[in-house]
């Protein structure tokens, strides 16, 4: 077996095993990790695969969130009630927007679709603009930023900056129960894997190599006939989806889902794992993600204090010493030990 | 393009130590053992307080006069008989962090109880994890009242000992046109719709009402609508930062305090500091406590403060009702016998301190505590002087159910 094949494996059985050695603490924190790996593995995409640097994923990850996050509450607050939020803002009626979210089936496809329309949408005008590099991160950072004030200000639609809290059900499962929160967690660790096998299909497939050359030439593609911005549109929609998901899944694993977790500074954190994983690979950039945020939790509970610097200085770190992430150091060892390079598509 | 490749040996162990460290880790670093709160001769508290990010320079003074009450009753022998032994979380200025730090108090480190939050969305975050592990939380912040969440102690002021007292008072003063001035969060929306529900009945005028985003300096134009639309009075209910540029940018329009007093509710003498007591002299506050209040207990409270963080510091309402905090629940554990938490909850009705504001009851129903109204008057040298008082504690209404006016609030 491969290396590749026996981490796999390991990690399965390590993420199979964890409800039964972890408390549910630790667990809903573990699940809270796995989310941000299902964001990672589109940034991955994205950008490790595609070059387009998104430094606004969790406009995304909000919009997955916040129509989860409308369903529950409507659920709660029964046929008759208002969500919480509503009653202490000064809403009387029921928001016309907020009506088809009391549907779980609409709920769970405006997950999957709202993310999926405003990436497509966009995509369509920023590509085909052959708008790239630096002038599409500043934009997608700016998108974040827009996200957030709106959020904020809509304090009877969204909550403001509260957000919504207070969830106790998820789909018949009671989420203060340890039963429900492992239920929860392996609803999540299936969507990562999910996601993962997704995105391996894709690198793989003769689209993931014309993403490969978009990235490295694009010019070069167009002038063989193929439009890169169709090539973008869609891996960039599939990412935007991605973590459209992670986000309806971090409503009911941590509880909260506020425009805290959706500006710039957010967006940039999830970059940070990505980059310090290793964005080329995969899974670097899903052991990344985790890593990094288990270092915040790590730090920032033995060090409430400093934890800041901790953090900073990892980082620092890996990007000085391993400047292509944590994969990267996997890839040159492989190297050194003679075995045959890893494929540069993982 | 390759990178130099590296010594394998080094490698080999760097590989097997980073490709799943979290998961391994994860594992390892699991819950100890050990009673709920009280084990052996101590009793374990969690202070949760934003120590990183835009809120830690209001937090961490509260935190620090959490931590003077804790050693000052340590220092007195303890709570039956054991030591407190304060555990600090940081809160980072992010609410979904106060809802998990909230957690690992509770379930890993089992504390007896938790001191902590600052901002409403701080609150509303923890709120769910307090009544689902059936914990305490002591919230030390004045703030927008409608709440009442039965494992949450609130020792700052509900709407009704802060709001309504400085509305009372401003309409004593026969100003009958008001300007809203707010930060964009909960806080602000609901104070001002609370602002315009007792203006409406008492027939006072309000001419605008206006939001900024939370960090927000840019306040020409703001300041420009306040001047054409001359009101007796201006209602400020901005946080941090924003207070800064505000006040400066009104002073420098030449809206004096004179013609156009400003009232503020979140601006307190850390606050007066930042801002610079030359831009804000003059102007109004509401609280329930100044450095400058007269009590025995307060003399002492700024004393034993300033002997343990510097002579240049200065003490505020939400320090002293973090400080008051600390000391009630212990009055509420020492009466309880026990830290057992139902206990502590039936004990905490009617528990009784002198506190450095005065008296400070805590209500057994809604669980906030009565407090003394007071408006303040900043001074040129950074301090506040108080200008009117409530005649004693007013009673905790955080639904304001005895105000004919607030019907449709609540």
């Amino acid at each position: 077996m491969t290396l590749g094949r026996v981490s796999l494996v390991v990690c399965v059985v390590l993420l199979a095993v964890a409800p039964l050695a972890l408390s549910p603490f630790r667990l809903g924190l573990l699940a809270k990790y796995l989310c941000f790996a299902i964001v990672a593995v589109g940034i991955a995409l994205a950008w490790g695969q595609g070059g387009m640097l998104t430094l606004g994923q969790g406009v995304f990850f909000g919009l997955g969130g916040y129509a989860m996050a409308m369903y529950l509450k409507l659920e709660e607050a029964g046929s008759a009630g208002l969500p919480d939020f509503m009653v202490w803002s000064g809403v009387e009626e029921l928001p016309a927007l907020w009506e088809p979210f009391g549907n779980p089936v609409f709920a769970l496809a405006a997950v999957v679709l709202v993310p999926g329309l405003v990436a497509f949408l966009l995509g369509l005008l920023v590509f085909r603009q052959r708008v790239r590099g630096a002038y599409f991160a500043i934009l997608s950072q700016a998108l974040a930023a827009a996200f957030v004030i709106l959020l904020v200000g809509q304090q009877g639609l969204t909550g403001g900056t509260n957000g919504m809290t207070n969830f106790t059900r998820f789909f018949g499962l009671d989420l203060s129960d340890p039963n429900g929160q492992r239920a929860v967690y392996a609803i999540t660790a299936l969507v990562l894997g999910l996601t993962f096998l997704v995105a391996k299909l894709l690198v793989r497939s003769r689209f993931g190599r014309l993403l490969v050359a978009v990235r490295d030439g694009e010019d070069r593609v167009r002038f063989l006939g193929y439009d890169p911005a169709v090539v973008k549109t869609i891996t960039f929609t599939v990412s935007a989806v991605m973590a459209g998901l992670a986000g309806a899944l971090f409503v009911p694993v941590v509880g909260i889902i506020s425009p805290a977790l959706l500006g710039i500074v957010p967006s940039l954190e999830l970059l940070v794992g990505v980059a310090v994983g290793g964005r080329f690979v995969l899974a670097g950039a899903i052991a990344g993600a985790i890593a990094v945020n288990y270092a915040k939790t790590v730090f920032s509970e033995d060090f409430a204090e400093g934890w800041l610097y901790l953090q900073g200085g990892l980082f620092v770190l890996v990007l000085v010493f391993a400047p292509k992430g944590l994969a990267g150091v996997v890839e040159s060892a492989r190297l050194r030990w003679g075995r045959k390079p890893a494929e540069v598509v993982a | 393009m390759r990178s130099r490749t590296p010594r394998p040996r080094t490698f080999q162990r760097g590989l097997l130590a980073l490709l799943l460290p979290a998961l391994l880790a994860t594992a390892c670093v699991d819950e100890p053992g050990g009673a709920a709160g009280a084990s052996g001769d101590e009793i374990k508290v969690g202070i949760l307080h934003s120590l990183s990010g835009t809120m830690a320079i209001s937090e961490v003074t509260v935190r620090d006069a959490e931590l003077l009450a804790i050693e000052e009753i340590n220092a007195k022998g303890g709570v039956l008989g054991k030591k407190v032994v304060p555990v600090t979380e940081d809160g980072a200025s992010d609410w979904p962090t106060f809802a998990e730090k909230a957690q690992k108090l509770i379930s890993q480190d089992k504390v007896a109880t938790v001191f902590g939050g600052w901002t409403s969305a701080s609150r509303k975050a923890m709120l769910p994890v307090f009544e689902r592990n059936k914990a305490l939380l002591w919230y030390p912040v004045q703030y927008e009242g409608l709440e009442s969440s039965p494992y949450i102690f609130y020792t700052g002021a509900t709407t009704n000992q802060q709001i309504v007292p400085a509305l009372d008072y401003l309409a004593s003063q026969g100003k009958k046109k008001m300007f809203l001035v707010g930060s964009d969060y909960v806080f602000p929306r609901t104070a001002n719709k609370i602002i315009k529900a007792y203006a409406a009945a008492k027939g006072i005028e309000v001419l605008g009402e206006e939001y900024t985003p939370l960090g927000h300096t840019e306040y020409s134009t703001l300041v420009n609508k306040i001047a054409d639309a001359k009101p007796d009075a201006v209602f400020n209910t901005l946080n941090g930062d924003s207070n800064v540029a505000f006040f400066k940018q009104l002073r420098g329009s030449g809206i004096t305090p004179q013609t156009t007093p400003v009232v503020s509710v979140s601006v307190a003498e850390e606050e007066v500091k930042g801002i610079g007591p030359e831009n804000v002299a003059g102007h109004l506050v509401a609280w329930n406590y100044y450095q400058t209040t007269t009590t025995p207990a307060n003399d002492a409270f700024v004393k034993a403060f300033k002997a343990k963080y510097g002579a240049d510091k200065v003490t505020s309402d939400p320090m002293e009702a973090g400080y008051n905090a600390v000391h009630l629940w212990a009055e509420a554990v020492k009466k309880a016998g026990t830290t057992e938490v139902e206990a502590v909850r039936k004990a905490a009705g009617g528990i009784t301190i002198e506190a450095p504001e005065g008296t400070t009851t805590i209500d057994g129903e809604n669980q906030h505590v009565a407090k003394t109204a007071r408006i303040g008057l900043v001074q040129a040298d950074g301090q506040i002087k108080e200008v009117w008082s409530s005649p004693g504690p007013i009673k905790p209404d955080p639904y304001l159910k005895s105000y004919d006016w607030a019907g449709g609030l609540g």
